[in-house]
């Protein structure tokens, strides 16, 4: 099925965004009046807090770089390391978890030229570097909104509390805006996630972010290709526990993954058509990946 | 044991008509044909019912489809008097429906007219007084019904689960079309007497009886707008794929296969009484059931002893008498999987042991029954038995007994006992499961959300958290 599936569309090549990037690739004359050759980057997977090549060896071009093409045992070796990282990230109080979301907006916004260089508007860069923090902020808070004490009729404690569901597979939009749009609230809330990136450039950059913002080794994994073929992986996966479809724009794609994720009884983030990424997430992206644990006890002396 | 006279509930509270139709738009009409129901502690028919047809779900679906509009345009405060108005009248006729629902369930008197009913009547009344009150539910300040739910439920907490289905929904604003189980329809279509009763508005609730083909018709039903199903992770894996891509909403109650932990430190006698109410309560035909009993080897075999005594005082029988504690099995066919799954527990090796106890000679019965030294590679560890059968397995440390408890697909519920407050929180919070039960077990609430992580299903019922799966 993966193979004969139709490719994920790559990220739109605005002129602009070539022009920008051929900028940085071609430096100018350097001071001596030669031309200085530019030291180019290999874009990699992330996984694991690591940059490894694609097991398969394939890469596939994207506007000008040899960009890894992940198979389905790069899609494998990423739920392992998220499921390898997931209790120690969960476990890690909701206040780390906030300091280090809010780093990752540190560290954006560092790199914001980087961003903007790859073609994202830098308005763009700007609403993401905000989106990040406004999910910091949440870490605390979410906990408090959506659990509550239950007043049961007996002599008994009774708390509601939200939980991360544990390993996130997602398959993210093209834009900066909505890769963080989609990390964040899976991460912020104690989820590890396997992003299946649409963007590669401004994805495996966003990784050398999260690689130096604190970010734990394997919360966060992200593969380049095509999500047609690796996203199926992730949907059967028996140690996956959600799938957030929001970057999936096929909607045949959509309910053939949903069809495929109903054999585990994953939880399913369906795609709706277009996300406006600009306008308040409310808070569906990050409970929709919660569980909810209800604890009892009995009162007495 | 004490010998108990007979103290049999009198069956006169409740008049059961010979045939029962679907009741659609307000009205009881045929189906395409019939089924019976049946008494499951005689085989004594209670009942014929109509099956219906895909026809039938048609005009049901149509029927809560035409009331939806009105109805989720009441005023909220409006849509709570009607809720309150059942809640009212279930109490006003609890012991005729306790009765009812221990004929066509099998289940003891007891249990029906000390938890279930009550039960049902508190959480009309607690969702009753949600419907004027949704914009500070945590939703949204102005969420807004789904439209038309179809809700297939199953057999073993009959007009619970029915409660917990159809409460929330109409609070929410929605109409619904409710199909019970196949083996015990009958408490639903009192229930439909008992919307007469308060005057519901025609289609609001739609009560249609028949088989898993007139679920499956149900939840495929294009205009059917949220889909909630209680019952089998078989079923429910199938009810996922066939909702898979058409935008329904849907929440899943699944099965489970629950650890019940006791640390050396556990009062025994109270670990005991919760042991027994977490397998034996409703003959074990409950997804939370603790199913798994994972006891501390260094006081395995003292509390071993303790059960062994106390299901030694376990009376199984008429469900219709008072002092029953354990009563039918629900049906032939489940009683045909208890057995078999109880006789491959003993060839895979583990060790049977039930009380001497004599079972009546018509009906479906199964004695109370353990197994000992079992592995976690057993079947009777892995998979849900939905029956009085309880596997016992030990562990050394807390983290081996999370380890264990945690492994399984199933995520439903679990019990910790143990006199220690910290270790309660700390073990709580690393097992995998909607609902923990700390020193106590089978506890339910209508406040109280209840629900699966893993492969127990999604979305919660009861509580605040209830109702969200009946909002946009």
């Amino acid at each position: 099925m993966p193979k004969s599936a139709p490719t994920a569309k790559p990220a739109p090549a605005k002129a602009a965004k070539a022009a920008k990037a051929a900028s940085v690739k071609t430096e100018p004359a350097a001071s001596n009046g030669r031309a200085r050759l530019a030291v180019r980057k290999t874009y990699k997977l992330y996984v694991g807090g690591a940059f490894p090549r694609s097991e398969s060896g394939r890469t596939y071009l994207v506007d000008g770089d040899n960009v890894a093409l992940a198979s389905r045992k790069d899609a494998r070796d990423a739920v392992v390391a998220a499921r390898k990282a997931q209790p120690k990230w969960a476990g890690a109080t909701a206040y780390n978890r906030g300091q280090v979301v809010y780093r990752v907006a540190e560290m954006v916004e560092a790199r914001a030229a980087e961003f903007v260089a790859l073609g994202v508007p830098a308005a763009e860069v700007d609403a993401a570097i905000d989106r990040l923090v406004w999910y910091a902020g949440w870490s605390d808070k979410i906990a408090q909104v959506v659990g509550n004490a239950n007043p049961v009729a007996g002599p008994y404690f009774n708390l509601s509390s939200p939980e991360p569901t544990g390993v996130v597979g997602v398959v993210a939009p093209p834009s900066l805006l909505g890769l963080v749009s989609v990390v964040a609230p899976a991460i912020v809330t104690g989820n590890t996630v396997v992003v299946l990136a649409a963007g590669p450039q401004v994805a495996i950059t966003l990784a050398e972010v999260l690689a130096t913002s604190d970010v734990p080794g394997g919360v966060v994994n992200i593969l380049t290709g095509r999500a047609a073929e690796t996203a199926p992986w992730l949907a059967s996966h028996d140690d996956v526990n959600a799938l957030d479809l929001t970057g999936v724009t096929d909607p045949e794609l959509a309910a053939d993954l949903e069809r495929t994720a109903s054999g585990t009884l994953k939880r399913v983030l369906r795609s709706r058509g277009e996300t406006d990424f600009t306008v308040d997430p409310g808070l569906h992206p990050m409970t929709a990946l919660l569980e909810t644990k209800t604890v009892w006890h009995p009162k007495g002396f | 044991m004490f010998e108990y006279a007979p103290a049999p509930e009198s069956r006169s509270i409740v008049s059961i008509a010979s045939t029962y139709g679907l009741f659609i738009d307000g009205d009881f009409s045929d189906g395409k044909g019939t089924f019976k129901t049946i008494n499951p502690a005689s085989e004594e028919v209670l009942a014929e019912v109509a099956m219906a047809a895909p026809e039938d779900v048609d005009r049901a679906v149509a029927a809560a489809r035409r009331a939806f509009g009105p109805w989720s345009a009441l005023p909220g405060a409006e849509r709570a008097k009607y809720l309150f108005r059942i809640a009212r009248i279930i109490q006003e006729r609890s012991r005729e429906l306790a009765v009812l629902e221990s004929l066509d369930n099998g289940k003891p008197i007891k249990e029906s007219r000390d938890v279930d009913l009550p039960l049902v009547a508190a959480h009309f009344f607690y969702y009753a007084g949600w419907a004027d009150k949704l914009r500070y539910a945590g939703f949204g300040t102005d969420p807004k019904p789904l439209g038309v739910a179809g809700q297939v439920i199953p057999w073993n907490f009959p007009l619970l689960m029915l409660a917990w289905k159809i409460a929330p929904a109409l609070a929410a604003g929605n109409t619904v079309v409710l199909k019970p189980a196949e083996t015990t329809p009958l408490s639903a279509l009192f229930f439909a007497d008992v919307c007469r009763q308060a005057d519901l508005p025609p289609g609001v609730v739609n009560i249609i009886t028949g088989a898993g083909d007139t679920g499956r018709y149900l939840v495929e039903h294009p205009d059917v707008d949220k889909v909630a199903f209680t019952g089998s992770t078989e079923v429910g894996r199938q009810i996922a794929r066939s909702v898979a891509g058409t935008g329904k909403r849907l929440t899943l109650e699944l099965g489970g296969k629950a650890a019940n932990i006791v640390f050396d430190d556990a009062p025994i006698d109270q670990a005991v009484e919760g042991i027994v109410n977490g397998i034996f309560f409703n003959q074990g035909h409950v997804c939370c059931a603790g199913s798994r009993l994972l006891v501390q080897e260094s006081i395995a075999d003292e509390l071993l002893d303790s059960l062994k005594r106390r299901m030694a005082t376990l009376r199984v029988g008429d469900p219709l008498d008072k002092n029953t504690d354990i009563g039918a099995i629900n049906s032939a066919a489940q009683l045909a999987k208890i057995t078999e799954l109880s006789e491959i527990g003993s060839s895979e090796g583990a060790e049977r042991w039930s009380p001497p106890c004599s079972l009546p000679d018509h009906g479906f019965w199964f004695a109370p029954t353990i197994f000992t030294g079992v592995t976690q590679a057993h079947r009777i560890a892995r998979e849900e038995i939905f029956g009085p059968v309880l596997s016992v397995l030990t562990f050394r440390t807390p983290e081996e007994a999370i380890e264990k408890a945690n492994n399984t697909p199933y995520g439903l519920s679990a019990g910790i006992w143990t006199d220690k407050g910290s270790r309660i929180l700390a073990v709580a919070d690393k097992l995998r499961a909607g609902v923990v039960w700390a020193n106590t077990f089978n506890k339910f609430d209508p406040t109280s959300p209840f629900g699966g992580y893993k492969e127990s299903g999604y979305g919660r019922e009861g509580g605040r958290h209830g109702l969200e799966a009946y909002l946009a």
